[in-house]
């Protein structure tokens, strides 16, 4: 693989919407270089006619009886939410309009 | 081949085991609230440590009060409560109603779940309680636990040295005697390289076997939840407690549980015991090597049959988990935005800012660094070259396994990690260093087997070493039952670390 460039780091970070600094934009350049230089290790294996492994025991769905059942109480799930306002979570604005 | 008699102790110190410690509280030779009133004050003086996150006393002893009055009513040999008065430490990736669950994170530092975890509930339902929620690497990230938020775990057995992660603070309150058994996860080793490094016994079981409903996700096709325990008894008990399909995790398995005490003390005669000729290799110590010879004599004389297999693609495992692990985690870890619970940045002014700088403020490095490998192996130009290519080289693994179990043996025996416990700072700037001490581990959960690492020895430097067993899928009984019959002819496990050799002794001296 070719080496991944700061600027592509800053990309990645925010496409995962990870803010990072100046000194962990640089750590990350190196390291990250470090760590795919190493997994560049299966580059040359041949895998054809494998099929992909996604699971451990092959399921596929799993389905239940479709019964109502209690879920969590608002109160407790907005007593962990940051920012709250009567029975909803506040976030700064969602759609510009 | 030498054994191991230049290190071998004058006199094993008896520690009260998991199961002596509930026959003792059921007869009343002590109360619960007497046990961890000296289990605290042990805890005290070792906060060096730094193996719990949360002990709070008055929590414990409250529910300690509760315990001993309903251990009056209680039946001399009651069964339906096998655990009651147990006090279990859980690794703090595990949530506990009303207690805080930080995942050793900053971004859950002030998180205090809203609900039991399913294997929480299984506890509490035995009798046993919360005694702490332990130290880890940050969502389980790491070999070592230095990549903890909080602070790096000590070692019991030497205070330099890293006591293995991610599971780092259960296995060290496990070896100090601070528990007599704790919960951990493992993803790709987490449970039984931290049991290697600190002469512990530390089972993964098999992929869906142990609900996982209320466990903080990092990688979703791997991630499974054990125990760390100081007998092979204790962690047959203490499994048999949590084992089973819970409807709530879609990836726990139906499959019958059998009595998991039963096959122990049963011996081993005849059973082909596989070992891996790629688990050998340069970068193996010597003196685990050693000690992992001089175990599979044990075995032989015991009249297991050695064999010696093949697993060739074992050197694509490390590469195709630090693939795979990413990607998951890199999806999973995006559920922490700011929004709904956790912290959020003061800082924010758009929704794009709370997000990104609640993930940059909250995040440490190394869940930072899994993003970015995962979101990278995810992305469009290199899904073909990494991701899939990854999953394709799992399938290679995991049937090495199969062939084998199929062919040659019924249960592979080999070193839980490569090394003994190395020193803090050793090998954190070093993540492909860090990586490969997995090496032996990582494979079991790429094919999702169980696997379990019990005491084997110590290096001449008196650091313990891990012998790994691995079964067939939903073998555990067969994998615990030669572990038992290790153990019997051993008394490594009786050893206990110096500077902790009166922790959680209480009453009675009976014999783990």
């Amino acid at each position: 693989m070719s080496q991944l460039t700061r600027k592509e780091i800053e990309k990645l970070a925010s496409l995962s919407r990870l803010n990072l600094t100046e000194e962990e934009l640089v750590l990350m350049t190196e390291k990250l270089n470090a760590i795919f230089g190493y997994l560049d290790v299966i580059g040359s294996v041949n895998v054809d006619g494998v099929t992909p492994m996604s699971h451990v025991h092959g399921a596929i769905n799993v389905l239940r009886e479709d019964v109502a059942q209690p879920s969590m109480p608002n109160e407790e799930l907005l007593k962990i939410a940051p920012d709250t306002s009567g029975r909803f979570i506040r976030t700064p604005l969602v759609i510009e309009g | 081949m030498t054994n191991s008699s230049h290190h071998s102790p004058k006199s094993a110190v008896l520690t009260p085991s998991m199961l002596s410690i509930a026959d003792s509280l059921r007869r009343g030779e002590f109360s619960c609230q007497e046990l961890c009133r000296k289990l605290l004050a042990d805890v005290e003086k070792s906060k060096s440590l730094n193996a719990f996150l949360e002990c709070d006393p008055a929590r414990v002893l409250a529910e300690a009060e509760n315990v001993d009055r309903e251990l009056k009513g209680a039946s001399k040999n009651a069964t339906d409560k096998p655990l009651l008065g147990v006090p279990i430490g859980v690794k703090d990736m595990i949530l506990t109603k009303g207690i805080k669950t930080t995942a050793a994170s900053k971004i859950l530092q002030n998180f205090i779940p809203p609900y039991d975890a399913t294997v929480i509930e299984k506890l509490k339902g035995a009798g046993a309680l919360v005694f702490g929620k332990t130290n880890l690497d940050e969502f389980a990230m790491g070999a070592s636990n230095e990549y903890s938020a909080f602070g790096v775990v000590r070692n019991p057995w030497n205070h330099e040295m890293v006591p293995g992660g991610s599971s780092g603070g259960s296995a060290a309150v496990v070896a100090a005697g601070l528990c007599p058994a704790a919960l951990g996860t493992d993803t790709g080793g987490s449970i039984r390289q931290p049991a290697a490094f600190t002469s512990t016994v530390g089972l993964k079981p098999t992929y869906g076997r142990v609900s996982r409903y209320g466990v903080v996700a990092f990688a979703s096709s791997l991630d499974q939840v054990g125990v760390f325990t100081r007998n092979v008894a204790d962690c047959a008990a203490i499994s048999q407690v949590l084992f089973g399909k819970d409807e709530r995790d879609a990836t726990s398995v139906d499959n019958p549980v059998p009595d998991l005490s039963a096959e122990l003390g049963r011996d081993i005669k005849g059973l082909r015991v596989g070992i891996p000729k790629e688990y050998f290799i340069a970068g193996l110590d010597a003196q685990v090597k050693e000690a992992v010879q001089a175990a599979l004599s044990i075995l032989e004389k015991q009249g297991a049959k050695l064999v010696e297999i093949s697993l060739p693609h074992t050197e694509l495992a490390v590469a195709t988990y630090y693939i795979i692990a990413p990607a998951e985690a890199s999806s999973n870890l995006a559920r922490y935005d700011g929004v709904r619970y956790g912290t959020r940045s003061a800082k924010a002014g758009t929704l794009e800012e709370l997000y990104s700088r609640t993930r940059g403020e909250g995040f440490g490095l190394e869940p930072k660094r899994r993003i970015l490998i995962g979101s990278y192996v995810l992305s469009a130009g290199s899904y073909d070259a990494y991701y899939l290519k990854a999953q394709k080289c799992r399938t290679l693994v995991a049937k090495d396994f199969t062939e084998a179990f199929a062919n040659s043996c019924d249960v592979i025996a080999s070193p839980t990690a490569p090394t003994t416990a190395f020193k803090i700072g050793e090998k954190s700037d070093d993540p492909v260093a860090m990586y490969l001490n997995d090496v032996f581990t990582i494979p079991v959960n790429l094919a999702g087997l169980p696997g379990i690492s019990i005491p084997c020895g110590f290096s001449s430097n008196r650091l313990p070493i891990g012998l790994q067993l691995i079964g067939k899928p939903f073998d555990e009984a067969q994998v615990l039952r030669v572990a038992s019959a290790f153990e019997s002819a051993t008394d490594w496990h009786k050893q206990r670390p110096p500077g902790y050799q009166d922790f959680g002794m209480i009453g009675c001296g009976r014999d783990a």
